[in-house]
């Protein structure tokens, strides 16, 4: 007799979902113009779950005008009138989590111990810390009287469905925006659940919109003459074409794009702590994390310890169903990204790198890709480069703090650095020379909306969270 | 190893030469651990082997032959309703009660462990600490629990305290050559800090612990998962540096399956099933046993179960 674990799957009953979906425009639910529909997919068992409307373009002018119409009434409010529905907001948020944690694991594919532990509970902590700032914004630092920009467009990724939708309205709507958000095409359904949070807290109509689609969707919303902010957060491929389209024109843009986060450990880091610092900052969410530390920078001198280290953790994840309560790594989001993140690791193969991965049964239906890590891998291989967006480790080594700096910031993007060091000077030290946005000092992954997120080089630009993500909402010159 | 402890000085160097804990990291993933949710057939098997791996104890000053007595029947037989459950694997208790114990026991397999040197503050000269494990050897323990010069290791005599553990495991043989398994308590809510807690574990188990142990429950402090999971991950290095296998006792505290299940889970994903048995892990506890049948109870018969279906004792 062994101490397997029984299954323990959290009940799927908690979450209503309809067979199918219209657009969440000027506070109701309508259809698309179009009669084009999608499905979405529950990525761990290819079940389909819902059929979503596709908004056409004569749709997101709909969602753009409703917006709009509703912007002179929710921008007057004062600011206290307007926390009150952020409050509202985040406590509907609470109360449903449960609700939403379900929901968001089956339509993503993340484990719901990482939904229930880690997403919901941020996203009704962002809500909480914007309403605190609504009343307050004379005081951030922007002037006696910061303004409105206006209409936000706002497309998000499907990694974080609800988060990444809690950091775009939150500061929006605090700051005294309506929007018009797009969730990303596999992973629409939390957005429209938000949308019925909206109405439950009796928030103005227009001032939410959300409209579902595909790229195309997309490209209408942030290339539309009536929106005055474009919020994206996604690849660095669409990430450019979105400031190709905005350049020229008066709309302001933020960009949260991809990373190849180098997580750096030294021969004095606690080693045990910063072996589960290296497992969660790549392994967190199928590694679909803009900020994963998928550069794992380890010293030569203690490369041999810490690999044997990283192994025997590894071989104690469990990769399966995500609604099971003890499944570390859930499933892959798309086939499609199966398919890239496959092709990644077969050229670390192809290119002479090692490859290694714990003996782990996958399940037979739905994406799957097992924690994988790369030994022997150098600056030169694709894995050390381009961003894999999957549970795929490249391991090099250096030799000093000057190697390891130089390497960690050899790469086009600046997004996410750790540090594992038990020296504080060094930690400092690293911080000051490391070109990436975020720097975690012995730890990964760690989130707090006071906390201003965002990226240097090819990462984007414009920051989320903290008092600087209102800015990226204010017309501050 | 031999080298490290040729010296004070060889020893402080190796032992403040061991790789720090981030507190922080170390206590995210004892309470990540503690979010495994064990249920139906996984709890069952978890029940009946924290039930095997208890350490029953009492340690009062108010200890009388017949309590001592009452415990071991409880031992012996956990569940009067329900003689299939396991029994526990060693009953607990000061010096002067091991004969009382192993009378009581008879040949009913549950080991007698006596805790010794000047429980539980240490504060007592060498040869008095010898004097009472030996008669508590003498009586028949089977394992002695002893407690580390707290005083000594917080003031960095390091060789002190190995030389200490070392003189108590000598003393723990018995005339026929066999020995008295040695648990060693750190009293880790006076160490105070996850790097004392590593050192600690090493220094004893260099000096030859059969058993690593967390508290005497005596303090305001005692076994925290994050302490235990230290102490395992100890453990495990330990084996894989030195080849020697050494048994885990978190004590104090842990009152309810749910936290003991927990502990279960640590052992699980740090050092493995091998650990997983009374032989290499044990609990230090007196009312989770209680615990431990009320849900044993629910999970047999379907209902609740409540504390007048399990002995007070």
């Amino acid at each position: 007799m062994t101490f397997a674990y029984a299954p323990a799957p959290e009940s799927r009953s908690v979450v209503d979902i309809a067979p199918s979906y219209g657009l969440f425009i000027d506070g109701e639910f309508t259809e698309a113009a179009g009669a084009k529909v999608f499905k979405t997919v529950s990525p761990a068992s290819e079940e389909v779950l819902s059929e979503v409307a596709h908004a056409a373009a004569e749709d997101v002018d709909r969602a753009v005008r409703a917006a709009r119409k509703a912007f002179e009434k929710w921008s007057a409010l004062p600011g206290a009138e307007r926390a009150k529905y952020l409050f509202r907001i985040a406590r509907i948020i609470q109360e449903r989590s449960r609700e939403l944690a379900v929901l968001e694991t089956l339509d993503n594919g993340k484990p719901i111990r990482e939904s229930r532990d880690s997403d919901l509970p941020l996203v009704a902590a962002h809500f909480f810390y914007y309403a605190g700032w609504a009343d307050k914004l004379p005081y951030a630092g922007f002037g006696a009287d910061p303004r409105p920009l206006g209409v936000a467009g706002q497309v998000i990724p499907w990694n974080f469905p609800l988060l990444m939708l809690a950091w775009k309205i939150a500061p929006a709507l605090a700051a005294g925006n309506t929007v018009v958000l797009k969730p990303a095409e596999t992973t629409p359904l939390s957005a429209l659940f938000f949308a019925d949070i909206c109405r439950q807290a009796g928030l103005p109509k227009g001032v939410v919109n959300i409209i579902t689609g595909d790229g195309s969707t997309g490209a209408e919303l942030v290339t539309h003459p009536g929106v005055d902010k474009v919020a994206f957060t996604g690849s660095t491929e669409v990430g450019k074409a979105i400031a190709r389209t905005v350049a020229g024109t008066d709309k302001k843009l933020t960009l949260e794009l991809g990373g190849k986060a180098a997580n750096i450990v030294f021969d004095d880091a606690p080693v045990d702590q910063a072996v589960e610092g290296i497992v969660n900052g790549i392994f967190f969410n199928q590694g679909h994390v803009c900020c994963a530390g998928s550069r794992l920078l380890v010293q030569e001198s203690v490369a041999d310890e810490i690999l044997d280290a990283l192994k025997r953790r590894m071989s104690t994840l469990r990769v399966g169903d995500p609604l099971d309560k003890n499944t570390d790594i859930g499933a892959i989001n798309s086939p499609e990204q199966l398919a890239r993140i496959r092709e990644l690791a077969d050229a670390g193969e192809a290119e002479g790198a090692e490859r290694w991965a714990p003996s782990c049964e996958l399940p037979s239906t739905g994406y799957w890709f097992a924690p994988t890590l790369f030994t022997g891998v150098t600056q030169a291989h694709r894995i050390a480069r381009e961003e894999i967006f999957g549970p795929v480790l490249s391991v090099l080594t250096f030799r000093t703090p000057a190697e390891a700096v130089e390497k960690a910031n050899n790469t086009p993007y600046g997004l996410s650095a750790g540090v594992w060091t038990e020296k504080g000077s060094r930690i400092l030290w690293m911080a000051d020379k490391l070109r990436a946005g975020i720097v975690w000092a012995n730890t990964f992954n760690k989130f707090d909306p006071a906390s201003p997120f965002g990226g240097y080089k090819e990462s984007g630009f414009g920051r989320e969270g903290g008092r600087h993500g209102l800015e990226a909402y204010l017309n501050v010159g | 190893m031999a080298d490290v402890t040729a010296s004070d000085g060889a020893l402080r160097r190796f032992l403040h030469g061991l790789p720090g804990v981030d507190a922080v990291g170390l206590e995210a993933r004892a309470a990540a651990l503690g979010t495994r949710s064990i249920k139906t057939t996984a709890k069952a098997y978890a029940i009946d082997l924290a039930i095997s791996m208890i350490d029953l104890t009492t340690l009062e000053g108010a200890d009388t032959p017949g309590k001592v007595r009452a415990l071991c029947a409880k031992g012996v037989n956990p569940d009067p309703t329900d003689r299939g459950a396991p029994k526990v694997a060693a009953i607990c208790v000061y010096p002067d009660m091991v004969g009382t114990a192993k009378a009581a026991l008879g040949d009913s397999g549950i080991h007698v462990a006596s805790v010794a040197t000047a429980f539980p503050s240490g504060r007592a000269g060498m040869p008095v600490k010898l004097a009472d494990t030996t008669e508590a050897v003498a009586a028949g323990a089977d394992e002695i629990d002893m407690v580390i010069d707290r005083g000594a290791f917080l003031s960095g005599r390091y060789l002190s305290v190995f030389e200490e553990i070392q003189q108590v495991k000598a003393a723990c043989r018995r005339a026929d050559g066999s020995a008295a398994h040695l648990k060693v308590i750190f009293e880790t809510g006076e160490l105070s800090t996850y790097d004392n807690v590593r050192r600690a574990s090493w220094l004893a188990m260099l000096a030859g612990a059969d058993f690593i142990k967390t508290s005497t429950g005596k303090v305001a402090v005692n076994a925290t998962p994050p302490v235990t999971l230290l102490m395992l991950e100890a453990v495990r290095d330990f084996r894989d540096a030195v080849g020697v296998r050494v048994g885990v006792k978190p004590a104090g505290g842990i009152r309810t399956t749910k936290d003991a299940i927990k502990y279960l889970v640590m052992v699980n994903e740090t050092l493995g099933e091998e650990w997983l048995t009374g032989e290499w892990f044990r609990f230090g506890a007196s009312s989770l046993l209680n615990d431990l049948l009320m849900q044993r109870q629910k999970l047999s018969t379907g209902r609740y179960s409540g504390p007048d279906y399990v002995t007070v004792d």
